[in-house]
């Protein structure tokens, strides 16, 4: 009942929108995303401005809240027959059923005109938007979560140095507690200890162990001795973060750029919070991709879908703006405001910062991952993420979560 | 109007009970429709569903009671059901309890009662989300009632009931107390005004305390006022989502989850339809166990008396 009502609400929410909407030639397209905060609305409106100077109009359909929120509005409103022209997705499966029920737009003809095939990369990318050899969606942008922020202030302040990778930070945890710094900040929220339960493993577990169990969904393997001692160091990691009490991601980050925690783990899009607190990346905090030790980042992000219109003038603009979304000079205004690596490695990113830097190399040197969005259905992540939960805030042991974590991706899909 | 209003002659037979009062049932036909189609149908697609593996769309695919069995194997469902139990039992206790003091109390005659009525029904006016922001920020340790505490003086105190994965059912159980008792309270009090005035003078002619009036004589009287606030209260309780999500998010971890968050997400966040449909029937068969007996008590009981 309540998707109804929220597509009701937005329904009316957007109609107003459209009707205070500056009237404009060419066509208006009705774009959904999640996009909310200072960072992400400032790189939508590159999108807008780029797509607005075809002539075209823009109508921004932001949804507050996380993907979480925004995403059941977006499904509800497509399967309820009252599409958007396109909208924010994060690619992998989210949306396989819609394409199944032929309610998204296929793209093929406008990716084998634009040669996507050839400049998206890394290609997995282009492999999330494909289906039986179709391609429904537009990569947008990279986004990976294998990095650890840390804080040189809190180093300082212990009169110890800045670590350089996992072990190092973990050997160092007790002096800076002794000096009253929280070791590790970490918002109590199960996505965010799945996060960090990710980057450890593949830095203690390593790549193939890691590659066995979310991509072969080998339950054998989460059973195994590597992922016995990924369990172990996460037990030790959640010690490490027991005074935080922190919610949201961007307050631990807080706490690392003030210097109350030693570090975060969390995905690259925290830059962001470093560059609006006019920290210096390498002065005031440094970052780790793979913890430091693996250096490899998985590729999850965002991608745009094209919801089946039945307004030929309308179809046309959304492929015209598809080609838009993943042409050079977007790509660069984009990812440069958002933060995020851009989807094809054939444009000039030298302005980047050196954090960004850091992962412009990896990906160029091929050090990719699938992200969980594209390994594991929704509900086999809701499912791993609830354990993370669980056992984050409370005492269960490691070997009983490896148990349950091995039963989940024995039943995963 | 008159020709509509008159009976309609049907020779030598008694006219079919249905078609008496036609044009009120006629007009009631939208109701009695939306009442079959909305509730009992929706209700019984909803159920029909949970026996299949439906993801994001609903799909015909049976699988028997799998969804069930999962449901029943999962920390998280289990969580919810003890929260539930725990924030369920304090709840229906306390809000009748602290409601019924209160309205007894203001029942003294006492002065500027309006006044005190307003303070206590005025949370009653705000939504279960500011609620639950306000007591999230009044139980945070760093500004909230700790700090305020040890502003005082007394810097040993600690009160952090949302951190602790054992106290957080609590915290939310305060203010769900602190939202809803003024409600109850008011519904007393109308309860305790409908009392005659006679019943009073002679309970003080017989010598009987005030105290003991009450639990002996009033209370009991006012057995239709109890049922109502206990409906009122049970709702509440079985519906409770919006003060956990904009209080404690479920956490610390998931320890204040609550079966309606969990049906919530597993059907639109996990994309998984059929586990959400399972878990909102295990809701309906709570409630359709609990007020069954109840109806039966209530309802048949007085028909055959």
């Amino acid at each position: 009942m309540s998707n109804i009502l929220k597509s009701a609400l937005l329904g009316t929410a957007l109609t107003a929108a459209t009707a205070t909407a500056v009237m404009a030639e060419g066509v208006e397209l009705e774009i959904t995303h999640w996009w909310t905060s200072g960072g992400e609305a400032a790189a939508v409106s590159k999108f807008a401005e780029a797509w607005t100077a075809t002539g075209n109009t823009w109508i921004d359909g932001a949804i507050a809240g996380s993907g979480g929120t925004a995403r059941p509005i977006i499904i509800s409103r497509i399967l309820g027959g009252d599409p958007m022209a396109a909208t924010q997705l994060n690619h992998g499966r989210q949306a396989q059923e819609l394409i199944e029920a032929g309610l998204l737009l296929d793209l093929t003809d406008v990716a084998e005109a634009g040669g996507w095939a050839d400049i998206v990369n890394p290609s997995s990318l282009l492999d999330a938007c494909t289906l039986d050899g179709r391609i429904y969606c537009v990569p947008i942008n990279i986004h990976s979560s294998q990095w650890i922020w840390l804080s040189h202030a809190a180093y300082e302040n212990a009169g110890l140095d800045v670590p350089t990778d996992w072990n190092e930070f973990v050997a160092s945890s007790g002096d800076l507690q002794a000096a009253g710094t929280l070791p590790l900040a970490m918002g109590q929220q199960g996505w965010q200890q799945n996060i960090a339960f990710g980057a450890i493993t593949i830095a203690v577990a390593g790549l193939d162990a890691w590659k066995a169990v979310n991509i072969d969904k080998d339950a054998d393997v989460a059973r195994g001795p590597e992922y016995t001692a990924a369990w172990e160091a996460v037990a030790n990691a959640r010690e490490l973060a027991r005074e935080s009490n922190v919610q949201d991601w961007n307050q631990a980050t807080n706490m690392v750029i003030t210097g109350t925690a030693g570090a975060q783990i969390m995905g690259d899009w925290a830059q962001g919070e470093f560059a609006v607190a006019e920290q210096v990346e390498g002065e005031d905090y440094s970052c780790l991709p793979g913890l430091g030790l693996n250096p490899v980042l998985d590729t999850g992000g965002d991608a745009f879908y094209f919801p089946v219109n039945d307004d030929a003038d309308i179809t046309a603009a959304q492929k015209e703006l598809a080609a838009l979304l993943i042409s050079p000079e977007t790509q660069v205004s984009f990812n440069l405001a958002k933060g995020s690596l851009p989807v094809r490695g054939d444009i000039d990113m030298s302005t980047a910062n050196g954090c960004m830097q850091k992962g412009l190399d990896i990906l160029a040197d091929g050090g990719v991952l699938p992200s969980g969005d594209i390994a594991f259905s929704q509900d086999t992540t809701l499912q791993i993420e609830d354990l993370m939960a669980q056992f984050w805030s409370g005492d269960m042991s490691a070997a009983d979560a490896q148990e349950s974590y091995a039963q989940l991706i024995e039943d995963a899909d | 109007m008159t020709v509509a209003s008159e009976p309609p002659s049907h020779k030598g037979k008694r006219p079919s009970r249905l078609f008496k009062n036609w044009m009120a049932k006629l007009a009631s036909l939208p109701m009695i429709l939306t009442a079959l189609v909305v509730f009992v149908g929706g209700t019984a697609w909803t159920v029909t569903y949970s026996f299949t593996s439906s993801r994001m769309l609903p799909k015909t695919s049976w699988v028997g009671f799998d969804q069930y069995e999962r449901l029943w194997n999962t920390d998280r469902w289990i969580i919810s059901i003890k929260n539930l139990g725990i924030y369920g039992i304090c709840s229906m206790i306390l809000t009748l309890v602290i409601g019924f003091s209160l309205a007894a109390c203001l029942d003294r005659k006492i002065r500027f009662e309006s006044a005190f009525r307003s303070i206590f029904l005025y949370p009653f006016a705000l939504s279960f989300v500011v609620t639950g922001l306000v007591w999230q920020w009044i139980l945070n340790p760093d500004f909230g009632l700790q700090n305020v505490v040890r502003g005082w003086g007394w810097e040993s105190f600690t009160f952090n009931p949302l951190n602790d994965p054992n106290t957080v059912i609590y915290g939310l159980l305060i203010a769900g107390l602190w939202q809803g008792t003024g409600l109850i309270m008011c519904i007393m009090l109308a309860g305790l005004r409908g009392i005659d005035e006679d019943i009073w003078k002679a309970a003080r002619v017989d010598g009987i305390g005030t105290v003991k009036t009450y639990v002996m004589v009033i209370i009991p009287m006012m057995r239709p006022v109890f049922i109502t606030a206990l409906v009122l209260i049970a709702s509440g309780i079985i519906k409770l989502y919006d003060l956990v999500v904009a209080q404690t998010g479920g956490g610390p971890g998931l320890s204040s989850e609550v079966p309606a968050k969990y049906v919530i997400e597993y059907m639109f966040r996990a994309q998984n339809l059929g586990q959400g449909f399972a878990a909102s029937t295990m809701m309906l068969c709570s409630v359709v166990i609990i007020l069954i007996p109840w109806a039966y008590l209530e309802f048949g009981g007085k028909k055959r008396g």
